[in-house]
């Protein structure tokens, strides 16, 4: 009986722990998802609506993204932004930029004739 | 094999801004010496072919097809061109065409005319061979189909008078990038080289974060450097940026040439990528790459005013091969 008890005690505990983990937890991580604020991208050929954003530093935000007629990109090399914005699709990039100034991102995803004049800008400041 | 080598130039390219396109020239500065034909015939056993005199002009983004603003020109530039290569009291034994051949438009019809109206213009030139590879002007719409049905396979490599030359595709996919397929054709491509050979790659897009905001990147040119590292002697000619510069990096020298349609800005002082404006009284100005003037002898570079380019293939002691050094700009 007592090695039964020996047996049985830890696994009570450490799910009487992990159940705790889960229930601080989870609605830290609830709350700071909400907490995050999101923008919606639309693109288009030969444009980002809206083609500028004003973001601060060090604060986080979800980018959803979303095309109107082809496939385009998003590219911005400072922010690591590289992603493929699908027909029928919303493409999620979550940034924290760290640098206070205005930041030029293309589309690197050839979309027409007039593809290399397809940009945005984000606005970072202090 | 017995080293022959010292520290002594060997090999030179020279050529002048002419404002047209780039002509290389590649002479032995001591062809005559024993020691220096006998290196040679090394090298042509190592590399497959003995290195020999020879020049080859860079010619960049005609556009053809292309009527908008700023420039009023359309073929002007690139008709100019082929006349005074036409004109050079040599001919060059090569014309390396890195892209951006016609200005594309969504009607196939028209941009096949703009190919065949690019090839008639093209074929003009009295040269040994012209060699090309598409800008994502000529690709980007259809992934490359019709360029290769005009212009042929969009990566290839050759060898000329000693020379490995490296096309290499960076626009026919929808990103700005040369891609698995074609890294891993490269890395096969290099394999029979020692590390002591003369490469020449030329492309579209810069294989190096030029201007990234400007799409002046390739976004794998990262693994294709990977790949030429091992390699002492390489140098990446490529359009696109409609300018001349010229930058360094590990062993390899990357020189963009000016483009045959309109000039783009600095990317250090512009705060966008619009093209400088059209000068009526000087319609060829910014445009066109560096025409080389071929020399004839033992020339030193100290006899060309500072808008020339040399490209030198040197030998090093106890290396066996030849050092690639371009010495180009104040353009």
């Amino acid at each position: 009986m007592k090695n039964k008890l020996k047996t049985i005690r830890p696994i009570h505990l450490a799910t009487a722990v992990i159940a705790l983990i889960l229930a601080v937890s989870t609605p830290r991580s609830v709350r700071a998802d909400e907490s995050v604020k999101t923008i919606d991208i639309t693109a288009k050929r030969f444009e980002f609506s809206p083609n500028q954003i004003t973001l601060k530093k060090g604060e986080t935000v979800k980018l959803r993204l979303t095309t109107a007629d082809v496939t385009h990109g998003l590219f911005q090399r400072t922010f690591k932004i590289d992603e493929v914005i699908e027909p029928g699709k919303t493409t999620e990039v979550t940034i924290t930029p760290q640098t206070a100034g205005t930041f030029t991102t293309i589309c690197d995803h050839f979309c027409g004739v007039n593809h290399g004049s397809m940009k945005m800008t984000f606005v970072v400041t202090e | 094999m017995k080293n022959v080598t010292d520290r002594r130039q060997f090999l030179t390219m020279l050529g002048t801004s002419l404002g047209i396109g780039v002509l290389y020239t590649a002479m032995p500065a001591a062809a005559a010496s024993g020691e220096t034909s006998e290196f040679f015939n090394f090298l042509g056993e190592a590399n497959g072919e003995r290195p020999r005199p020879f020049s080859f002009v860079q010619l960049s983004d005609a556009h053809v097809g292309f009527n908008g603003p700023p420039d009023p020109l359309g073929t002007k530039a690139f008709e100019h061109a082929v006349e005074l290569i036409n004109a050079l009291p040599q001919s060059p034994d090569l014309v390396l065409f890195t892209g951006d051949l016609t200005h594309d438009t969504e009607d196939k019809d028209v941009h096949a005319q703009r190919m065949k109206q690019f090839l008639e213009i093209s074929k003009r030139m009295k040269v040994g061979k012209v060699k090309y590879v598409p800008g994502e002007h000529d690709a980007g719409l259809d992934g490359g189909a019709l360029y290769r049905e005009f212009m042929g396979e969009s990566y290839y490599s050759f060898d000329h008078a000693g020379v490995h030359f490296i096309a290499l595709d960076n626009v026919s996919r929808a990103k700005p990038e040369v891609g698995p397929d074609q890294l891993a054709w490269l890395k096969k491509d290099l394999a029979r080289f020692p590390k002591t050979a003369p490469i020449v790659v030329f492309t579209h897009r810069p294989l190096f974060d030029l201007k990234p905001e400007w799409e002046w990147f390739t976004s794998d040119g990262d693994d294709v450097m990977n790949l030429l590292a091992p390699y002492q002697n390489v140098t990446v000619l490529y359009g696109h940026i409609h300018r001349e510069h010229d930058h360094t990096e590990g062993n390899a020298r990357h020189l963009a040439s000016r483009s045959l349609i309109f000039a783009f800005p600095d990317p250090e002082q512009a705060q966008d990528k619009k093209p400088l404006p059209f000068d009526k009284d000087h319609p060829f100005r910014n445009l066109g790459g560096r025409l080389i003037k071929e020399v004839e002898g033992h020339a030193s570079v100290s006899s060309f005013p500072i808008d020339q380019v040399q490209l030198s293939l040197r030998e090093f002691h106890e290396i066996n091969g030849v050092q690639q050094i371009m010495k180009p700009i104040h353009l």
